[in-house]
């Protein structure tokens, strides 16, 4: 995005729906112009940048750096001076584990069986969603009619909140849903999806696809229209395979958006929560507990709650994230170089 | 009103010095022209005017006050800006309010200044159109209008005419001479381009790297040239140098050898027999003489109808040659150059006049 | 007819059938039904009676059976055909079922019982849209209140992130400060820290600051928004900087040239931001789930979790206050789906 300036104004204060606003900027003016005169122009960056670092040092910062010292406390009391200093044991209890392969036998085991399912959830993310946007990238990227309104079809339910895209599966894969429906017709038995723990992981991750393949399929789909046409010319001037084209020319030329999008899905991956806690609210038992649901829960919703362990926990989860970020800054990065990327 | 003096002005941004010590008066109602090559400083000269940035070092005065610590708003100057800095999402006559609105002006007023202006500047039928939708030379106008309704105590313009189209720059440099006149107010023009300096200046500065190599009025800088920067700055095509040496001094004379050999008499004090010398003379003064005439090799004739521009080599330096009328000359032929009309012009090893 | 399957059935080039196109069009077409098959069917259910939503199988549309009264009984009585045994067909009401037999009067005699067996009688069924499923929130749940609570964080949180954001991009685009590589670096940090890593520590905060179990406690922690902030600045610094050097020369303060220059010239990336706070606020889940505790503060997301996570389901309101609230984002996605998508693409943010 650019400005374009002389073609495209925006809209202008001096138009009558402007009015009450235009009132109201005039009214802070006249003290502003005062600071102006007071503080310099220096003193003026400051103001405004004011209201937005000091709303992100209150809510991000701070609780960022004061979570290092939550996670060093323990007790259930939610202020930091009520609550007492334990060191590094909340970390010590969360790998307090007598064989690390089975979560089963670790103090907090219900934290592992979350580290393991997000594991997997992960896992099962990167490589479905990886193919299925992929698949649809290049389908939507022939030289199909209505190109947009396909486009659009995939990425309808990118904007639905994940308590609809819960609810919309919920109420599909529930006993007498459309998916038994369907099934029944093809002369199966109805089957509750949900309460079954494997068909509920598998719904989680197939939700989860749902929702946000469209998102992905978008960032792929720019990266494919991006490669010139002319290279294509070419290949079929000297009779390239079409298996070897795609081999040789698209993948290499779509690295850079593929590995945006590997980093993307991983990052969310990790923090799943809403869509799966309302599908299912990470049961049947803890076949759908995932990381953040497990601090939620340690941290607010458990009846002996530990915001201490849940603090831990989430430092761990941070870490990670943090690994993935930098990942994607030095991929965004390196792909900047060399210029395939707009 | 409109009187400008900068006393010992510097700027330094970091460690890198733009301006260097400049001291300068500017008369009310004067039209200064600051001119010279890109990155010499003009452009944060007439900025440090207009109080957009600050001089680092110095005095600067407008009507005898210390402007140093005024903001830009505050100052009375106007300033066209060389990409016309027109409000894109206001109308023509919103942009002309815009800063007189902002001194509080009763409407009656604004409306009858910006009548006033858009009569002047001829831009009434596009009052209600927005900068997008106007050519070039209407922007042009709409922005100096925005200056001129402002009332100011100077004008400030900043390459104002470098976006226009070669044949629109012409008649706006005559429109602009003539709004000068009209109006007399202060007006500082900031310009890489020396004939625009000549033609509208009342007095020339030609700024190099930050510092003022001359100040003059544009005849006094064609005709005494006080260095050799600005002795090639000024002038179309530029002036031609020649190397040579001090061969013997006279009285307020001197006789001096050119390489190749050939000797001129040039009216010279202040230097010593065998100094290095540079000899400048302007395309214009040459005349294509008879055999006493340096010696020199047609390289490219361009033949223009009115005038012939000869490329010419002597004793392998490059001589230009603007000759009146038409010649039956052609490239590889040999002619002898005269420079007994010319005026001449002898600079020492310095780059500095002598004489 | 022929002509929309010759639009359907284009092939590329004009060539012969490929297998690729074969694979184009299965995907697209199954593509079409999985994205929006599941969306319209929770619409159509919204619109069915607890019963009808208890059925299986289902019907596609809603149906519901035919409802009778009959003299002498308070309530409506079930309507069914039955098959008599001489073969013939009548429309009788249920009055009461005692095991396979059910006890029906003639509506028209009321007077006569007559025992059937249940395998001889079919419900009367008629189509009707159960509109009660979607005015009964109002009355169950304090619908109206959720509905409110959302809008009211949606539309302030996002007012107060395109003033505050576009703000802090003027003074990171345009002006020359010491510490201004620091506060950007600062802000492109807090993409690596999301709420599920600091949600501990935030909430006692927002508890200090007395905000636990108030609206303001779910927006404010959200409007500092690093992606804001970072596409508000790149749009900025593809202003020429001679505007705001023509409006100083203007004698226009600073904070007129933010509002009166910056602000509408920012118009474009300004509406792609509103857009998107728009979708990220209505749709806010986890947060709003931990700051409200009370009732009357839920959220429309908070609200539906919670009664869809009940034990005894009213799938009923459920499935139509779902409805309602997929409305607002329906609509973003029809009118302004392209501005989106082009904004994704340019920025590779959500």
């Amino acid at each position: 995005m650019k400005a374009d300036i002389p073609g495209k104004p925006g809209f202008n204060f001096g138009d009558a729906a402007m009015v009450p606003v235009r009132f109201a900027m005039e009214l802070v003016d006249p003290p502003l112009r005062w600071l102006q005169r007071t503080a310099g122009l220096g003193g003026m960056a400051t103001f405004f940048l004011l209201p937005n670092m000091l709303i992100f040092g209150i809510f991000v910062l701070l609780p960022f750096f004061i979570n290092f010292a939550y996670s060093m406390t323990g007790g259930a009391a939610l202020f930091l001076p009520d609550r007492n200093f334990v060191g590094a044991d909340q970390y010590a209890r969360l790998f307090d584990c007598s064989n690390y392969l089975d979560p089963n036998s670790c103090a907090e085991d219900t934290f592992w069986t979350a580290v393991g399912n997000t594991g997997w959830f992960v896992l099962l993310q990167v490589t479905l969603m990886i193919g299925v946007s992929l698949v649809t990238a290049l389908i939507l990227n022939r030289d199909l009619r209505a190109r947009s309104f396909w486009r659009a079809v995939f990425f309808f339910p990118v904007l639905l909140s994940p308590v609809v895209v819960g609810l919309i599966w919920k109420w599909i894969l529930q006993r007498q849903g459309l998916l038994n429906f369907g099934l029944y017709g093809l002369g199966f038995e109805p089957h509750a999806w949900l309460n079954d723990r494997n068909w509920s992981f598998a719904a989680a991750v197939g939700v989860s696809i749902w929702a946000h393949m469209g998102f992905y399929t978008l960032i792929l789909l720019a990266g494919l229209q991006a490669i010139p046409k002319d290279l294509y010319e070419a290949a079929e001037m000297d009779g390239t395979k079409p298996t070897r084209v795609f081999l040789r020319i698209t993948l290499p030329l779509l690295a850079p958006n593929l590995l945006v999008v590997i980093v993307l899905v991983l990052i969310r991956a990790v923090q799943i929560f809403d869509e799966v806690y309302v599908l299912t609210g990470g049961g049947p038992g803890t076949s759908t507990l995932f990381l953040t649901q497990y601090i939620y829960e340690t941290g607010f919703a458990a009846q002996l709650r530990n915001p201490g362990l849940a603090a831990a926990a989430s430092i761990l989860m941070g870490a990670v994230l943090v690994v993935l970020t930098l990942l994607q800054l030095s991929l965004g990065r390196s792909s900047e170089k060399k210029g395939d990327r707009k | 009103m409109g009187h400008i003096k900068l006393t010992n002005v510097a700027k330094s941004f970091g460690s890198v010095d733009v301006l260097h010590d400049i001291s300068l008066e500017i008369a009310d109602s004067e039209f200064v022209v600051f001119v010279g090559p890109s990155g010499c400083g003009k452009s944060t000269l007439l900025r440090m005017i207009a109080g957009l940035d600050r001089p680092s070092r110095g005095e600067l005065t407008i009507d005898g006050k210390l402007v140093n610590n005024v903001p830009a708003a505050d100052r009375g100057l106007a300033m066209v800006f060389q990409s016309y800095a027109l409000y894109p999402h206001m109308s023509v006559r919103q942009n002309l309010a815009f800063g007189l609105e902002n001194t509080k002006m009763p409407k009656a007023e604004i409306v009858e200044r910006i009548a006033e202006a858009a009569r002047m500047l001829e831009i009434e039928p596009y009052l209600e159109r927005r900068p997008g939708q106007l050519s070039g030379g209407q922007r042009q106008r709409v922005a100096i209008g925005r200056a001129i309704v402002r009332r100011p105590v100077a004008f400030l313009l900043d390459e104002p005419l470098s976006n226009l189209d070669a044949e629109l720059r012409g008649s706006t440099r005559a429109e602009l001479a003539a709004l000068h006149a009209r109006l007399s107010a202060t007006m500082i023009y900031v310009t890489h381009d020396q004939v625009e300096a000549m033609t509208l200046a009342d007095r020339i500065v030609v700024l190099r790297a930050g510092r003022v190599e001359q100040v003059g009025t544009p005849l006094e800088l064609y005709n005494s040239p006080a260095n050799r920067f600005v002795a090639g700055f000024i002038g179309s095509p530029h002036m031609n140098f020649l190397d040579g040496t001090i061969e013997s001094l006279g009285p307020s004379k001197a006789v001096v050898a050119l390489t190749g050999g050939h000797r001129v008499e040039v009216p010279v004090d202040g230097t010593a027999a065998g100094a290095r010398v540079t000899l400048g003379v302007r395309p214009q003064h040459i005349s294509i003489g008879d055999k006493q005439g340096i010696p020199a090799e047609i390289k490219l004739v361009e033949a223009l109808g009115s005038e012939t521009v000869l490329h010419a080599d002597v004793a392998g330096q490059k001589v230009l040659v603007v000759a009146p009328g038409q010649h039956d000359l052609m490239a590889g032929a040999g002619i002898h150059l005269s420079l007994s009309a010319a005026p001449l012009h002898i600079f020492n090893e310095q780059g500095l006049r002598l004489g | 007819m022929s002509r929309i399957a010759q639009f359907l059935f284009r092939r590329k080039g004009g060539r012969g059938w490929h297998w690729t196109d074969i694979v184009t069009w299965v995907w697209l077409v199954g593509g079409l039904f999985i994205m929006f098959g599941p969306a319209v069917w929770l619409v159509g259910s919204s619109f069915k009676s607890p019963a009808a939503l208890a059925e299986f199988p289902p019907t596609i549309l809603p149906y519901i059976t035919q409802k009778v009264t009959v003299s002498g009984i308070d309530k409506p009585l079930d309507l069914y055909e039955v098959t008599l045994e001489g073969g013939k067909t009548v429309k009788l009401a249920e009055v009461r079922r005692v095991g396979v037999v059910s006890q029906m009067v003639d509506p028209s005699n009321p007077g006569e019982v007559i025992k059937v067996n249940i395998s001889q009688r079919k419900p009367v069924r008629e189509m009707s849209f159960a509109s009660e499923n979607y005015t009964g929130p109002f009355t169950h749940f304090d619908f109206v209140r959720y509905l409110w609570n959302s809008v009211f964080v949606t539309v302030v949180a996002t007012l107060i992130t395109l003033i505050v954001n576009s703000m802090a991009a003027f003074a990171l685009s345009k002006y020359e400060f010491r510490g201004r590589t620091i506060a950007m670096l600062l802000i492109l940090a807090t993409l690596m820290v999301p709420l599920s890593v600091i949600m501990v520590p935030l909430y006692s905060i927002v508890s200090a600051l007395g905000l636990f179990n108030s609206l303001w406690g779910v927006i404010l922690p959200t409007v500092a928004t690093p992606t804001g902030v970072f596409i508000l600045r790149q749009y900025m610094l593809t202003i020429p900087d001679e505007l705001i050097d023509a409006a100083r020369m203007d004698k226009a303060s600073e904070w007129q040239i933010y509002w009166r220059i910056i602000l509408p010239l920012t118009a474009p990336a300004l509406a792609v931001l509103a857009i998107f706070s728009v979708v990220w606020r209505w749709n806010d889940f986890l947060w709003p789930l931990i700051v409200l505790s009370r009732k009357e503060l839920y959220t429309l997301q908070v609200g539906l979790s919670i009664y869809s996570g009940e034990l005894n389901v009213q799938w009923h309101f459920i499935l139509a206050m779902t409805v309602v609230t997929m409305i607002p984002v329906v609509l973003v996605f029809i009118f302004l789906q392209r501005f989106i998508t082009t904004g994704i693409a340019g920025t590779g943010l959500k």
